[in-house]
């Protein structure tokens, strides 16, 4: 009896921003499922398409390296999946290796390295339009001949533009059925090359591309005209400057129209349900409980989709390497490697891909100080709770002649105050624990590309599914055993105060009143700093189900932000704020630092610092507003 | 004519253009270990015969510097760049 063979698996591998992204997204389409390696917390892109014989084929999208000679836990991944090492990874059964056309004498090099494995290897001459257009002319026969691997052109980014590529796929399919293909457990051999076999490698590719280049191109002058006011030392800072102040205001503005839509929706929808279900403890789960609380967070969806497209239209278009090639010198003076820039602004996201982006930081030292300095980065969690706060205290006025907006400046305060103290902390690090020389910066600066609609469209997709299953599952589980807690045990009969006085909620709110009331904090907020610890924006959530279970009548009817402005004074509000910025709850954050750094200690450190400055700054805060207002 | 200097890549200013002839990391201050940073340079492109021009300094220090290498464009620092040396362009006298 012959077993059944799995579908054949590729792999995509190339330098990064040869386009290898864009190609598998051109042959999987949304046909793919992201996860992590077992065991690490590297990016798992893993796609599907149907060649066009009919043939199932799976593809993975390796992380970009220059060579095999893994310098990150991330090039690590891309060696040991393609050699076969990596636990639970099948050797795949061919590599399709995916070049920039336009930089060819870079992109080779690897290609030679990878040849010599012996793995079935198909070369992808990406962006072969743009080649085209500088007038490139390259002989792809000749080309194949020389290395002695199928060529193809590919332009990920066109329709059509990889059919080269699926026929020659079939092709291989065809000659792996005859031959085999790679037995599972399979793994191959590869010695690191040395100095001396890369400079082989390199007269190599020279010697190949003296032969098949026809015509060689004009180069990227576009792209140097433009870097001429983007890299200038003035112009370019203060671009920089102006596009990350644009961010925060977007984030504000394009996102308004759809959350006040979500907002009417959750008001649509509770009202239905208040006419459909009968009075009792279910109906009160539901509204108070799910759609009070979850929809609090779902309602911030639109906001993190302006902000991950800015990042991702940023890291499309080749912008991100130029804004840490700016910034290097200035956080250099605080002892951080502009590689770390990267990190951070993945952290206004989420801290935690943000940590393990700083993976790409190689030396311990700097790596320790930027993962450290990541959670003072304002991320998405948290504008929730800045914007709710902001909604309810700040009056919504428009400064010098309509162009700024008030609530747009005071979030902009609330981020630039947590980057300067992450600067500050990262200072103090350096200059006492973490001292010793930078990692070199070696980084190469792309060609700007226009981003692609579909590719962001993907990407962002991605996102909205993940914090979508994160509001459908974490969050709605808290939620629920929030409103268990605010909802038993029940009132005593001829009970006069609101019914979630009398619960374990309150109980427990009352008990952590008296730490937190030095910095304004009443037992609701001390109550939602709680499941706050799993996830920052439920404390948001926690708010809506508390204060949906403890006001009645028209308080109920009115926003969140309303019932806030009226029941807070606003240094409990500038307070909460401050608190906020550092924000030291966040469990996923505090484990994935003791994942990446392997040790207990830097997480428990961080903790402790980030609570200290965290009430240290809400306990200013409010002492000085209450002084001052 | 005379024939072109050889200094090293740290020491360029912008606009300047040069051929490298060696690498040489002695005398780098570097995180990495021996062999490493000349084994990098070489895959960024910075190898023997490669044609150089420093497009970019940063700020402030003009540090680190944007350098075109053939087809493409590398970022690195100076402390970095020291180990790279280059040939400038004959000049007439």
């Amino acid at each position: 009896m012959s077993r059944r063979r799995a579908e054949p698996r590729l792999a995509l591998v190339g330098n990064p921003n040869c386009g290898k992204t864009a190609l598998f997204n051109a042959l999987t389409g949304s046909r793919q499922k992201v996860a992590n390696y077992a065991g690490v917390t590297v990016e798992r892109k893993e796609g599907l398409f149907v060649s066009p014989a009919g043939t199932r084929v799976k593809v993975i999208d390796l992380p970009g390296t220059y060579s095999l000679r893994a310098r990150s836990p991330d090039e690590e991944v891309t060696r040991d999946v393609v050699l076969g090492r990596f636990e639970g990874e099948d050797l795949p059964d061919a590599i399709v290796f995916v070049a920039d056309a336009t930089n060819l004498r870079q992109n080779l090099r690897l290609v030679l390295e990878l040849k010599r494995l012996g793995h079935p290897l198909i070369l992808a001459l990406n962006m072969m339009d743009e080649a085209e257009k500088m007038g490139l002319g390259v002989d792809s026969a000749r080309l194949s001949a020389e290395l002695g691997v199928p060529v193809v052109p590919t332009i990920a980014v066109q329709a059509g533009g990889v059919q080269a590529l699926l026929d020659q796929i079939d092709r291989d399919i065809l000659v792996a059925n005859a031959e085999g293909m790679a037995p599972s457990g399979a793994v191959c051999h590869w010695h690191e090359p040395s100095s001396h076999d890369l400079r082989d490698y390199h007269r190599e590719v020279l010697r190949i591309l003296s032969l098949c280049i026809l015509t060689p191109g004009r180069g990227h002058s576009r792209t140097r005209t433009i870097d001429r006011v983007l890299l200038h030392p003035l112009t370019g800072l203060l671009i920089l400057l102006t596009v990350l102040f644009l961010m925060f205001q977007a984030v504000f503005a394009w996102a308004a129209a759809p959350m006040e839509a979500i907002d009417l929706a959750l008001g649509a929808l509770t009202g239905w349900l208040d006419q459909a279900l009968p009075d009792g403890l279910a109906k009160s789960l539901v509204n108070d409980g799910i759609i009070a609380g979850v929809g609090s967070v779902v309602i911030f969806l639109p906001q993190i989709l302006v902000l991950f497209l800015f990042i991702q239209v940023l890291e499309d278009s080749g912008y991100m390497a130029r804004a840490a090639f700016l910034l290097d010198r200035l956080m250099g003076g605080v002892g951080l490697h502009g590689r770390a820039f990267i990190p951070l602004l993945s952290s206004f996201a989420c801290a935690v891909p943000g940590i393990m982006a700083a993976r790409t930081i190689e030396n311990r030292a700097d790596r320790i100080a930027t993962i450290m300095i990541a959670p003072l980065m304002t991320c998405s969690a948290r504008l929730p709770v800045y914007t709710l706060i902001i909604a309810a205290f700040v009056p919504d006025r428009t400064l010098v002649g309509g162009w700024i907006g008030l609530p747009g400046l005071v979030m902009f305060a609330l981020y630039a105050s947590g980057i300067l103290s992450g600067l500050l902390v990262a200072l103090v690090m350096k200059s006492f624990w973490l001292k010793g020389a930078r990692e070199p910066l070696l980084m190469e600066l792309p060609a700007y590309r226009l981003p692609r609609v579909r590719n962001v469209a993907l990407g962002l997709f991605d996102r909205a599914k993940a914090f979508l299953t994160r509001a459908g599952t974490t969050i709605f589980a808290l939620m629920v055993v929030v409103w268990f807690l605010g909802n038993f045990p029940a009132p005593p009969d001829g009970a006069t105060e609101p019914a979630i006085r009398y619960s374990i909620a309150g109980a427990l709110g009352y008990a952590l009143e008296p730490l937190v009331a030095p910095i304004g904090f009443n037992w609701q907020i001390a109550l939602a700093l709680v499941p706050g610890m799993a996830a920052r924006e439920v404390a948001v959530g926690v708010l809506g189900t508390i204060y949906a279970l403890s006001e009645s009548g028209d308080a109920l009817q009115s926003s969140l932000a309303g019932v806030l402005g009226q029941s807070w004074g606003l240094p409990t509000a500038l307070s909460l704020l401050a608190w906020y910025v550092f924000a030291p709850q966040c469990l996923s954050t505090l484990s994935v630092v003791r994942r990446e750094l392997n040790s207990r200690a830097w997480p428990a450190l961080m903790f402790v610092l980030l609570t200290a400055l965290a009430y240290g700054a809400a306990f200013v805060t409010y002492r000085l507003a209450q002084t001052l207002l | 004519m005379v024939e072109g200097l050889t200094v090293s890549l740290g020491r360029l200013g912008k606009g300047q253009k040069a051929e490298v002839v060696g690498l040489d990391e002695l005398g780098v201050v570097s995180t990495l270990q021996a062999g490493e940073l000349e084994r990098r340079l070489i895959e960024m492109g910075l190898v023997e015969g490669a044609h150089l021009e420093v497009l970019h300094e940063g700020f402030p220090g003009r540090d680190p510097i944007a350098v075109r290498v053939d087809d493409h464009t590398v970022a690195l620092r100076r402390a970095e760049a020291a180990a790279v040396l280059v040939r400038l362009p004959k000049v007439a006298v």
